[in-house]
């Protein structure tokens, strides 16, 4: 999926794979795992950000989302594939080159409580980035920090109090803040509305949105509310098991999931309208996201498919474009025949691209 | 018992304050509703509205003190509860009237196993005996779709997902065949798909059972398939309470109208700006004189800083706590007239 030079963000097969231990001589001597476990929270992702887009990454807990979001910016080391950035690999880069590349990355956490340390006052803590490369010194710094304050909405009088002062809004005001001090061209931004109140989720995206407008900004935006993805991305990428099961731009996804666990999760979203909740007929998955240690063979949604046929669990579907700029990994659907359903019904079996395992 | 006219529950005027450094916290400041035996109402609120504490209080779970009941009855099927002595009503707490909490991590003890827990419940109100206990905690986690219940009920809690862990909880809940369940945001913690699952239990074993459910929740797009009524709480008061059809099409309140358009609705096209209700949600020690909403209104006059609203009665089963609730009411009703006109 190289598809030219426009993109900002240039991910490749990226693998982030936890060793747990097990199948050593010790581990049989003293009764532990007999095979080595690996936790595969990312496993071969790849894909494209480009300049000034939102792309939205969803999925439900444990699928990996935010795992791919620090392995981007290498706050989590990855353990295979590359990252593109400007031509530099940032998968490779030395820690010191890396940690220069950051100016230009930034991060919005997800728990305003825990990402602000409390002992320090909101000057120090969005001065910090500023300080630490060097890129004002003395009372420029104030000044700087005082003028971030005011574009994320905060009066400037702020500066000399605690994080425990603020409310969880202000609080990622302030997160959002020390992201933007160093002038970044790109944001991950991991749940950064999930623990607010939804009055204040409201403020915080158009916050975020008019910050882009204004800055070019690049946003990688994490996120397991499906309506909060759906408002703020231009593409959206799912994500279930480490792998990206459908990616396209944010109006097909939601109106045109092609992928079985796609459809099923846009249709799991409650809407706030009682008319169309008392007519909508809802797919309710059965059973639980399976163990990341030993994903199920072959597709690794097969377990919970309502879909899955025997190949399902042998074959390991590929992304594949099946619409123009709509991707999907199902084996069960393909350009000439996009929709489940009706395959289902035609009892088409393997169509789609894949390979097998054995 | 006196006379109950179908309703499992009634609320009259509760008032729960709670003693702080910071002076008086009325965290529920005069709350009133009425609950019909196999009704579910919804509770929605911002943290800190009173939406927990309400529950809190029906269940006499307030911690005392540093809060108190000061004013009000609970009426739960013609018994004021706040009359009861302690013993009472723990023979109501967990037979009568059960509850589901937000955080199923939490919930359940680590130590002990998932059938001791679930035992203890029968044991303590049913009279059960060892035996009938345990078969009957297998059949529970058969009801809420435990697969393997035989097996798993000598399980701990940590073998289990969130969402099973939420399965046992509302299992445990249902033992004792309640006629009033209160959720307090029974899916916050869990994922959409396992929050469908959830949701569809509780419906499935709410016609099954007959049981009367108050469902707390953030989140609007949950009461809405849900409820058969609901309210809007904003610093310790009802500010809106209405069918649930209706206070979705035609709210008469800023707040509710705020709140209805501040949820991105998958017709809403990316790029345009959300509406944001501003300000942030107050202080529950230090509120103004007027309207606790009036400093984020959109509609606030004079009138608002100065004297605090009335409850204003709609129709029948609406009202509104607003000075305007009429004139918003009509707007409400105006604006749904354009959009099916557009439609």
């Amino acid at each position: 999926m190289n598809e030219n030079g426009n993109s900002l963000i240039s991910i490749q097969n990226l693998k982030v794979h936890f060793n747990l231990g097990g199948g050593g001589i010790i581990d049989r001597i003293t009764g532990g795992s007999p095979v080595r476990r690996v936790v595969k929270a990312v496993d071969g992702v790849s894909l494209d950000i480009k300049k000034g887009e939102t792309l939205g990454l969803v999925g439900e807990s444990g699928c990996g989302k935010s795992t791919l979001g620090k392995a981007i910016l290498r706050l989590t080391e990855p353990t295979g594939g590359q990252v593109f950035y400007n031509g530099k690999d940032l998968a490779h880069l030395s820690t010191g080159d890396m940690r220069e590349q950051r100016k230009n990355l930034q991060m919005i956490f997800q728990d305003p409580y825990a990402s602000l340390n409390p002992r320090m006052t909101v000057a120090q803590i969005i001065g910090e980035p500023i300080r630490t490369f060097n890129l004002k010194n003395g009372k420029s710094v104030e000044e700087r920090v005082q003028d971030l304050m005011e574009t994320v909405g905060m009066s400037r009088r702020f500066v000399k109090r605690y994080p425990h002062e603020f409310s969880g809004g202000q609080r990622q005001r302030i997160g959002i803040a020390r992201a933007l001090a160093v002038d970044p061209e790109f944001i991950v931004a991991d749940e950064p509305i999930s623990a607010l109140d939804v009055s204040i989720q409201a403020q915080i995206m158009n916050l975020m949105e008019k910050l882009q407008a204004e800055k070019n900004l690049t946003y990688l935006f994490i996120s397991h509310d499906l309506r909060a993805v759906r408002h703020l991305s231009d593409r959206v990428a799912v994500m279930y098991l480490g792998k990206i099961v459908e990616l396209a731009d944010g109006k097909s996804v939601y109106a045109d999931p092609l992928m079985p666990y796609t459809i099923a999760l846009i249709s799991a979203v409650p809407v706030p309208d009682p008319e169309i909740e008392a007519k909508r007929e809802r797919i309710i998955l059965t059973g639980d996201v399976p163990s990341p240690i030993n994903p199920p063979k072959g597709c690794h949604f097969n377990t919970r498919c309502p879909y899955a046929i025997a190949e399902c669990k042998q074959i390991e579907p590929l992304l594949a474009e099946i619409k123009p700029r709509h991707y999907a990994a199902c084996i069960r659907i393909s350009p000439e025949f996009p929709y489940i359903e009706e395959n289902k019904q035609n009892n088409l079996g393997v169509i789609g691209a894949g390979v097998s395992e054995k | 018992m006196s006379e109950t006219n179908g309703h499992i529950l009634t609320v009259n005027d509760l008032k729960t304050y709670f003693q702080t450094e910071d002076g008086v916290v009325k965290a529920v400041d005069g709350i009133t509703f009425e609950l019909r035996k196999g009704e579910t109402i919804g509770i929605v609120g911002e943290s800190g509205s009173g939406k927990s504490v309400t529950n809190l209080s029906i269940m006499r779970l307030i911690p005392e003190p540093p809060g108190k009941i000061v004013n009000g009855d609970i009426i739960f099927d013609g018994v004021d509860v706040r009359k009861l002595s302690i013993e009472d009503v723990r023979k109501i707490r967990g037979k009568r009237i059960a509850m589901i909490f937000q955080d199923p991590m939490t919930s359940l003890n680590p130590f002990l196993k998932i059938s001791t827990q679930l035992m203890e419940v029968t044991q303590l109100h049913l009279g059960h005996t060892k035996e009938q206990a345990y078969q009957h905690a297998i059949k529970m986690l058969e009801t809420v779709g435990i697969p393997d219940a035989k097996s798993r009920v000598d399980g701990y809690p940590h073998e289990f997902s969130g969402g099973m862990r939420q399965r046992v909880m509302i299992a445990m809940a249902l033992s004792c065949q309640p006629e009033l369940l209160i959720a307090d945001e029974p899916t916050t913690a869990l994922d959409v798909t396992i929050q469908a699952q959830i949701l569809e239990l509780i419906k499935n074993l709410k016609s099954e059972f007959g049981t009367s459910v108050i469902l707390i929740t953030h989140d609007l797009g949950v009461v809405a398939g849900m409820t058969e009524k609901i309210i809007v709480m904003y610093a310790g008061k009802v500010f809106e309470i209405a069918p649930t059809a209706e206070l979705f099409a035609t709210p008469a309140n800023p707040y509710t109208k705020g709140l209805l358009k501040s949820v991105p609705d998958p017709a809403h096209e990316q790029g345009k700006e959300l509406y944001q209700i501003p300000g942030l949600p107050p202080d529950v020690a230090h509120l103004p004189p007027g309207c606790p909403f009036q400093p984020r209104c959109y509609r606030a006059e004079e009138i608002c800083v100065q004297e605090f609203p009335p409850f204003v009665q709609i129709n029948e089963n609406h009202r509104s706590l607003c000075h305007f609730a009429k004139e918003v009411y009509a707007e409400s009703i105006a604006e749904k007239a354009n959009k099916s006109a557009i439609v």
